[in-house]
């Protein structure tokens, strides 16, 4: 996919700008927000549950290495096979070497962040594979040649009406009057069952690897990720290297968290549990290939400020709360993992250069680390990366780049002028004067100043004191004579 | 722990500069409260705005001018929630933590208190003889709330006003109100696009006047109100708790 994350600015104001995406956007984190809040309200000990979802998790970090052999050893002991990719590239290859070496040529897919982030189908096409999505969001995108924008809730972008006429054009499928959502599911689910039928290889994601006993974890709700883990006869599943948890019982922690946070739901109607290749007398697959993914999360392990993030367990939850996800989109941020997790993990694994703003995107309101069921610490890590991004743009020429030239200056003065209280006062005066030329009724209107143009092109300034609060008080003690 | 009698002022640069009737109310309200309020004059700011831009090493330099303004003071009270946070939370990533400084950052964090948890979790000061007529919404500021974990105190002393009625603002602890320092001129039209769901729980809310303890909240909800023509008015609590209204045709 094209990367767009060095364009934040620009693809948020065209989001803002666009009135059917503000109308989906809100109706849909506002539905997710409800829907979580109702479900955590009703489980007491909720906030207890968040650390034993932060200590389970942060324990798989803690025992990184020797849990991924465990899990390997155990993978195999049940008749599967385990893969170690690289990156993308490397992942993608396998799972191409392993269709081209089955004779396989339909392949169902089932939602899967990982293979997003490796690109995989553009990968199987190119490779001559006809690779079909088949969550319905993920379907209605691959139709569509689009992309994520909400790690949950895929197509989160699209309208009812859009939804139809993809539909329309690409499978020639009219939904007929008042047949409404049920309608386009139905002529979804149409298209998609041939496809289960006829496929001979399998691949979805996972939530969870446990290492006590080798089991993937597939969490879902439309039950598709259960036809593709079934019906073909190879199943190939993409897990990052951080999906580990150390005991199968940690899942009754981790299990909860999810559904929970993610859509507000006690369970998701399909958990499927998936332990090795199915053996003689079972059904299922008869091949199990597990890729194990780093793609950059081995450079995050090691990064003691970030580490942290490699927690996540992708339930969407600070997307929903986050108020400027809510405004833009997922598509701003410009590459597959988006809102404020995204702005944390994005910048790691495609380098500062190109995802130098996203760090900056976010008020730093916390509402994400509230809601976190990992509690991942994503506003201080933000403020990490933002200083990174400052550094790394004067780091090659000893001076700031030129796009951030005029801020390095801003602070460089602002720093000597705020150790020496006479230059502040003086520095402090001047621009209140400024600031009182411009006012009228004690605000200041639209100015054509630098930086004053963006804050007032939508809001007034309360103009400022005439005498500084200093300055008041140094008058009161001198009349009362007491110090200043 | 006897309670500090003596309190030192930390203005904040916000309210030095913008609205000294900030400092002022804080200064009466821990008067009346029994505190002897001194005012440290060579004190300019924490170095927030340059620690939130990602500019580390002028951050620091501000914030060892801070640490050595407020070296001796019993107790720092300040009037702002995420001015407080800087100090209490986001010092301590400037300087290492077993060095002079940053043990300096410790001793001081922990006697740095937001206005309202000093009056009302230090002093046990909840009533302090306000009076307002009208309806008012309170505003929890990001910082305040998560930062620092306050829920309480703001409220505490909200509803010791006597006459005013308290009107629950839609989000009020889950909408931002999109200020966010730097990040409001870094990307205005999304601070603005978040400022206007604000502005609409505002007006949703029937208030008269909206409080909050932050005076950057404040700059933006109370810009975004006059732009727009609103009814409300927005200030700081302690504004409202000694009586220092704006009045109406201020705007
Ligand atoms: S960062 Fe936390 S809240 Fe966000 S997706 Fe990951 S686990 Fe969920």
């Amino acid at each position: 996919m094209h990367v767009t994350s060095d364009k934040f600015s620009k693809n948020a104001a065209d989001a803002l700008h666009d009135p059917f995406l503000q109308g989906a956007l809100q109706r849909a984190t506002g539905k997710f927000v409800n829907e979580r809040l109702r479900a955590v309200a009703e489980y007491p000990g909720f906030e207890a549950l968040r650390d034993q979802g932060r200590a389970i998790k942060q324990e798989a970090l803690d025992r990184l290495p020797e849990l991924l052999e465990q899990f390997e050893e155990k993978v195999i002991e049940r008749g599967g096979f385990v893969h170690w990719a690289r990156d993308a590239h490397d992942a993608n290859q396998i799972a191409i070497n392993l269709a081209r070496s089955e004779g396989v040529k339909v392949i169902v897919k089932s939602k899967s962040m990982t293979t997003e982030e490796t690109n995989l189908n553009h990968a199987l096409t190119e490779a001559g594979f006809e690779a079909v999505e088949t969550d319905l969001g993920e379907y209605i995108l691959q139709l569509d040649d689009d992309y994520p924008s909400h790690i949950l809730a895929p197509a989160i972008h699209k309208t009812k009406e859009q939804v139809a006429d993809i539909f329309d054009r690409r499978l020639h499928e009219k939904n007929p009057p008042d047949a409404g959502i049920p309608g386009l599911n139905t002529i979804a689910r149409r298209a998609l069952r041939t496809k289960f039928l006829s496929a001979q290889m399998g691949i979805t994601g996972a939530n969870f690897a446990v290492a006590e006993t080798g089991t993937i974890v597939i969490v879902e709700n439309e039950g598709n990720a259960a036809l593709s883990t079934t019906l073909p006869k190879i199943h190939v599943a993409f897990v990052g290297i951080e999906k580990i948890v150390p005991r199968f019982n940690d899942l009754a922690v981790m299990l909860k968290l999810l559904p929970r946070s993610a859509t507000g739901q006690r369970m998701s109607s399909y958990t499927n549990f998936l332990t090795g290749a199915a053996r003689a007398g079972e059904e299922g697959p008869q091949k199990l290939h597990i890729i194990l993914l780093d793609n950059g999360r081995t450079k995050i392990y090691a990064d003691e400020k970030l580490q942290g993030s490699l927690r996540c367990i992708r339930c969407g939850a600070c997307l929903n709360v986050c108020p400027v996800y809510q405004k833009v989109g997922g598509h701003a941020y410009g590459w597959v993992y988006p809102g404020p997790i995204g702005a944390v993990i994005s910048p790691q694994y495609l380098g500062l250069e190109r995802g130098h703003q996203l760090p900056f995107a976010s008020s730093l309101c916390g509402a994400c680390y509230e809601v976190c069921p990992v509690k991942i610490e994503i506003p201080h890590m933000l403020l990490e990366l933002r200083n990174r991004v400052v550094e790394e743009n004067t780091k090659a020429t000893g001076r700031p780049a030129k796009r951030t030239f005029f801020e390095a200056l801003s602070f460089q003065l602002f720093a000597v002028a705020a150790r020496r209280p006479w230059l502040w006062g003086l520095g402090s005066a001047i621009g209140r004067r400024l600031l009182r030329s411009k006012a009228s009724g004690g605000t200041v209107g639209k100015v054509e100043l630098p930086v004053l143009r963006k804050w007032t092109s939508e809001r007034d300034l309360a103009a400022p004191a005439e005498q500084s609060f200093l300055e008041q008080w140094k008058q009161r003690s001198g009349s009362k004579g007491g110090r200043a | 722990m006897a309670k500090p009698r003596r309190v030192s002022l930390f203005v904040t640069c916000l309210a030095d500069q913008m609205r000294p009737e900030t400092a002022w109310a804080a200064v009466e309200l821990l008067e009346r409260a029994g505190c002897t309020v001194d005012v440290p004059m060579a004190q300019t700011c924490c170095g927030q705005p340059a620690f939130n831009s990602g500019f580390r090493n002028e951050a620091r330099e501000v914030a060892r001018h801070w640490l050595k303004v407020f070296r001796d003071a019993e107790a720092i009270v300040c009037p702002s929630g995420s001015c407080a946070s800087m100090v209490k939370v986001f010092f301590q990533e400037l300087f290492e933590p077993q060095s002079p400084e940053g043990r300096e950052v410790a001793r001081l964090a922990e006697r740095t208190y937001e206005l309202t948890q000093f009056l009302v979790h230090v002093l046990g000061v909840t009533n302090v003889g306000a009076h307002y007529e009208g309806k008012v919404a309170y505003h929890a500021s990001c910082h305040l709330l998560r930062e620092l974990g306050e829920r309480t105190s703001p409220k505490a002393l909200l509803e010791k006003v006597v006459g005013a009625e308290l009107v629950a603002l839609p989000g009020s602890e889950t909408v931002c109100c999109g200020f966010g320092g730097t990040f409001s001129v870094k990307l205005p039209e999304i601070s603005t696009a978040m400022m206007d769901e604000k502005i609409r729980a505002i007006e949703a809310s029937g208030a008269d006047c909206v409080v909050a303890c932050d005076g950057g909240c404040l700059l933006q909800i109370s810009g975004g109100l006059t732009r727009q023509g609103a009814r409300a008015r927005a200030f700081h609590l302690a504004e409202l708790l000694t009586g220092r209204v704006p009045e109406p045709d201020r705007r």
